[in-house]
């Protein structure tokens, strides 16, 4: 596989490296699985690498002093190196958590809890999910911290004046996502990040949905913390990051108390152990780290830059096929440039749970819900959206196969 | 396409076509607010009790056509019933939704056509939202009462 950014990525070549995209269906015909914003699916040598990693090497990691726990401790530990090296990340502060959700909430706790009082205010914005805005919520109940919303422009993205006017003095901690998972909207973060350190607050990027489907350079965005999860990214599931700077890191309190964190235990207290490994207690996700390893390898392999290329082609194309069954109502920006290819949209007249079971019927999966960002649909003033994402593997068949059940859909329930 | 003629029966895509039983109470004996966390969807549910007896039930809010036409049809089967015996016809809707119950066609009426939802584990819950919520507006108008409330 070549990784140059001016040939395209052969997406139906890939998704033969996918084993459930290629395994006969009950019923025949294809699975178009458009639900990757939700987890994305695995790779053939993923699954393969934490296969081997049981059968060949598992032992517990930074333990035994025998030649088996050497390279379990090898294989878990550059499955960090590799995460670190995808956002150009020292590896010191590159702490492995179970999930992007865990890793925000180990800074709201070791840095929020502790630190957060009375009068102090932590800015998200509306369109976060649950994970970037309850463990702020939790934090800020327990310390007399505010949990600002900064609101969102009609067309889906930050309003930046209103950021602007919001943040200030009382700003504690700046929490954004880079790419929403709702609406789709890529967020200026480097601008926001500049904004809040400039009023003195630290930072927190929510990069779940844009290091699977982007170049994401941690440094480049200069935040205090970035947050994002294996499984969206070809990954498994229980292993998640948390790139933190390590001066901050060093300078937080643990998180979770255990074996591993330590570096001394008496019957008087604790001393911790150095980053990264003093927020990582008890026994961790080996196999997962491993997997996560293989993942970032994989996508290495097929390029950041050829995946974003064609995923912009992709949502065009979505957009493009949503805006020809009538009735269906798009959100987010419309230009590819500003968005992902993560597209929530409506349908008159047919509820998105409906949308998402007639769908199933035709091999097409999508998600119907609230999409844990219900402050965002609250203000947008609808219940739930159906959204189809795509990723790598994502084809135009997928998407002509999203149209023309989606028409069919209509009028099935009696909408047309 | 079987699966889906199965878990939609034209019963149900009627009811939701067609609500019965839709709106609100103006002086209601109990009313509930209840949400399904899984999708967003809500259900006001309030219903008129007099002498012990169901009067009138509306059902109120937004959602799929499963928990739709589910409230449509929980409003037809429970108007007119004692409180005893509603709370009766929700456990039975309830054991068959989990699949533990053989449905009885003459105490649940059209509801009967949902028994299909039960295998569809996510759709479940779309089709108890209302039916939980009368089990609840029962006991909130229990508890009004017992304090003396309206």
């Amino acid at each position: 596989m070549g990784t140059s950014a001016h040939t395209a990525l052969d997406a139906r070549a890939l998704r033969a490296e996918f084993p459930i995209l290629t395994a006969p269906r009950a019923g025949g015909g294809e699975l178009h699985y458009l639900d990757s914003a939700a987890t994305s699916q695995k790779p053939r040598r993923v699954l393969d690498a934490m296969d081997a990693y049981y059968r060949e090497a598992n032992a517990n990691v930074h333990r035994g002093v025998y030649e088996l726990a050497a390279e379990a401790t090898h294989r878990f530990e550059a499955g960090r190196d590799a995460a670190a090296r995808l956002v150009n990340h020292p590896r010191e502060g590159t702490v492995l958590a179970k999930n992007a959700t865990e890793a925000i909430n180990l800074v709201a706790w070791a840095w929020g809890a502790r630190e957060l009082g009375e009068g102090d205010e932590v800015v998200v914005s509306m369109m976060e999910h649950h994970s970037n805005t309850v463990p702020w919520q939790i934090v800020a109940g327990l310390t007399g911290a505010t949990v600002r919303f900064c609101p969102i422009t009609p067309q889906g993205e930050i309003d930046m004046d209103a950021l602007r006017a919001m943040v200030g003095p009382r700003t504690r901690m700046v929490a954004v996502v880079h790419a929403s998972n709702t609406l789709g909207t890529i967020n200026p973060v480097e601008e926001i990040v500049a904004m809040a350190h400039d009023a003195g607050a630290l930072t927190m990027v929510d990069a779940t949905q844009s290091v699977p489907h982007m170049p994401v350079d941690a440094a480049a965005i200069g935040s205090d913390f970035l947050a994002f999860t294996g499984h969206k990214m070809c990954g498994p599931t229980g292993i998640g990051v948390l790139a933190g700077r390590p001066e901050r890191l060093h300078a937080m309190e643990p998180f979770l108390g255990g074996g591993e964190m330590i570096s001394d235990v008496t019957t008087e207290g604790s001393t911790w152990n150095d980053i990264p490994w003093k927020f990582e207690a008890g026994t961790p996700p080996i196999a997962e780290a491993v997997g996560l390893g293989e993942a970032v390898r994989f996508l290495e392999d097929v390029g950041p830059d050829r995946i974003r290329a064609h995923e912009k082609v992709l949502a065009q194309q979505m957009l493009d096929a949503l805006d020809e069954v009538p009735g269906v109502t798009v959100l987010g920006p419309r230009d590819v440039e500003r968005r992902g290819a993560s597209v929530s949209f409506t349908l008159d007249g047919v509820h998105p749970h409906d949308i998402g079971q007639f769908l199933d019927s035709k091999g097409v999966c999508v998600r119907a819900g609230h999409h844990c960002t219900k402050p965002l649909l609250r203000h947008l003033g609808i219940q739930s959206t159906a959204r189809a994402s795509a990723y790598l593997y994502t084809t135009h068949d997928d998407i002509q196969a999203l149209q023309s059940a989606l028409a069919e859909c209509r009028a099935w329930f009696g909408a047309a | 396409m079987g699966g889906l003629d199965d878990l939609y029966q034209q019963l149900i895509l009627d009811h939701y076509r067609n609500r019965r039983g839709r709106g609100r109470i103006e002086g209601a004996s109990a009313s509930v607010h209840e949400n399904n966390p899984v999708c967003g969807d809500e259900c006001f549910l309030d219903i008129l009790v007099e002498d012990g007896r169901i009067t009138d039930i509306r059902a109120d809010g937004e959602g799929c056509s499963i928990s739709q036409a589910a409230a449509s049809m929980l409003t037809e089967a429970a108007r007119g019933k004692q409180l005893d015996e509603a709370l009766e016809l929700v456990e039975h809707f309830r054991l068959m939704m989990h699949g533990d119950a053989e449905p009885d066609e003459d105490l649940l009426g059209d509801a009967v056509a949902l028994e299909g939802v039960a295998r569809y584990p996510v759709r479940v819950k779309c089709a108890l939202l209302s039916w939980l919520a009368l089990r609840d507006c029962i006991a909130e108008y229990h508890e009004t009462t017992a304090t003396g409330g309206r």
